[in-house]
């Protein structure tokens, strides 16, 4: 043992400690410099879409009364419904429960989601099941020449 | 900490097997063993290119339509993307460097003599496999240049007598480059060579740690001859040096990652005319030229075919030195093996810049 290798008295430092300390820190900076950029690579970047505000979803007689149909709004499906009295309604197609796609059922005239069995009625009220809130509902527009109209859908 | 939990460990696996060797394993010290760590160098660059390999499946999507597309994600949406795709691109070149500095130095120290002779044909396979990784990856990002360099290069097998056209199919997934070969050669880089590099990887690690450093003749000699050759423990000393040469090359990487970014081109697109200045990847560039050079016709032989033939011939040579070169194992060292080494090097260095230049 050389004689820098001892300590030499209280508050200072053995050679080989702080030698160990400089190497410690130097591999866990460099774990550091590793790891942050790769927790952030992993964090999916935010999707730039734009966000939808209204669709067309076709010309009014398309629509049969008491049938409903899904469609693309945005990246997220949305039902459009054309009641018994011939009314149009719109929601978003998401089930509130567990983000399930809902699906008319002619029937019983309700909305329904085959996942856990929720039951919405046509305004989109909870009626049975799990789903915890009403679906979101979109606004319907008629556009257009009377007989010739399109079926706007937008968010309210 | 470390000692109480390697206590912990050590009570209930009984790692007396892994004490004993790390204490007692030691490397030669001579003035040739700057060469040992540049095996350990390419082994940190796999680790590298396993890393970012990983993470770029995160995002990477292998369809002739999203490809290109995703990658472009990569550098320019993710954070950090960028430097992700730069390490993994430009460690794979440094690796394949390293891997021919690895088995230059091995070759001219002649380490591959009796009873290492295994070692050397599982690293030279590992080259190939490295070689493949580097052909098929650069495929990946389904790029303009990396498109024309695969029909090129899937080509070149067509030029091998009897099975040529059953290879360019195998390889291509179909008559042409599509989407098909995208899929195929993406398959090969992440899963097919992955797989084989593990196996052959861990035998030629198994190798070394089971038969120790070679010592160059010269030192043998000496050795023989009743000198003690120093020696240093492994643990710590070896390892960190070898870490410390880690260090080396990671900020070799990290330059070239941060300053030199790797460039994505244009998409491929199957009916645009080839570009101009079309070239494979550097370690192919010597080869590359030499067919471009290679005359129609050789002595009533197609010069393409003779060309592949030659190359052939040459990775089978050197798949096979050590059985090929009997006197290493008795101290000679072979003055064809020298000269051969010296004029393979001067080959890939002037056909390499050749290349570039004619390019």
């Amino acid at each position: 043992m050389s004689a820098q290798d001892r300590a030499t008295g209280p508050g200072t430092i053995k050679r080989r400690s702080f030698i160990d300390i400089v190497l410690g820190l130097g591999f866990v900076s460099t774990a550091v410099s590793f790891i942050y950029p790769l927790w952030r690579y992993a964090i999916p970047p935010i999707a730039a879409e734009p966000a939808t505000d209204s669709i067309i979803a076709g010309k009014i007689s398309e629509f049969k009364t008491n049938s409903g149909v899904l469609l693309k709004f945005g990246s997220k499906p949305a039902i459009l419904i054309r009641t018994p009295d011939g009314q149009f309604r719109a929601f978003s197609a998401v089930c509130t429960h567990l983000d399930c796609t809902v699906q008319f059922k002619s029937d019983t005239s309700q909305i329904w989601c085959a996942c856990h069995n929720g039951l919405y009625d046509v305004s989109g009220q909870v009626v049975s099941g799990p789903p915890p809130r009403p679906l979101e509902t979109f606004a319907v527009n008629l556009r257009g020449e009377p007989g010739q109209e399109e079926v706007v859908i937008s968010r309210t | 900490m470390t000692q109480q939990l390697f206590a912990w460990l050590d009570e209930r696996l009984d790692l007396s097997a892994l004490r004993h060797f790390v204490a007692e394993k030691s490397v030669p010290v001579h003035r040739h063993k700057v060469w040992y760590y540049m095996g350990g160098v390419t082994l940190f660059l796999v680790g590298v290119q396993v890393a970012t390999g990983i993470l770029l499946l995160l995002y990477y999507r292998p369809s002739a339509g999203e490809a290109y597309e995703s990658v472009k994600f990569i550098v320019t949406q993710v954070e950090f993307g960028w430097l992700i795709r730069n390490l993994h691109s430009w460690s794979a070149n440094l690796l394949v460097f390293m891997a021919f500095v690895h088995l230059f130095s091995t070759l001219f120290l002649r380490s591959y003599r009796k009873p290492r002779e295994l070692t050397w044909v599982s690293g030279v396979l590992l080259l190939f496999i490295m070689m493949g990784f580097g052909f098929s990856g650069y495929l990946l990002p389904w790029n303009e240049l990396a498109f024309f360099a695969t029909k090129v290069g899937t080509g070149i097998a067509g030029a091998v007598p009897f099975v040529g056209d059953f290879m360019v199919r195998f390889l291509r997934g179909g008559d042409e480059v599509t989407g098909a070969t995208l899929t195929r050669f993406y398959g090969l880089h992440v899963a097919i060579l992955p797989a084989m590099t593990t196996v052959v990887l861990g035998m030629h690690l198994l190798f070394i740690q089971r038969q120790g450093m070679s010592v160059p003749p010269s030192v043998e000699k000496r050795e023989k001859a009743g000198e003690k050759i120093p020696q240093m423990p492994f643990f710590p000393h070896y390892v960190l040096h070898d870490v410390m040469w880690w260090y080396v090359a990671l900020a070799v990487l990290a330059a070239l990652a941060l300053f030199s970014p790797w460039e994505l081109g244009t998409k491929a697109d199957a009916f645009a005319p080839v570009p101009a200045g079309i070239r494979p990847e550097w370690y192919f560039l010597a080869m590359f030229q030499v067919l471009k050079l290679l005359p129609a016709h050789i002595m009533g032989i197609e010069g393409e075919v003779l060309g592949v033939l030659g190359f052939g011939l040459c990775a089978v040579v050197l798949l096979l030195l050590p059985f090929l070169d009997r006197g290493a194992a008795e101290g000679r060292s072979s003055k064809l093996v020298t000269w051969g080494g010296i004029v393979a090097l001067a080959y890939m260095f002037v056909f390499t810049i050749y290349g570039y230049l004619a390019a």
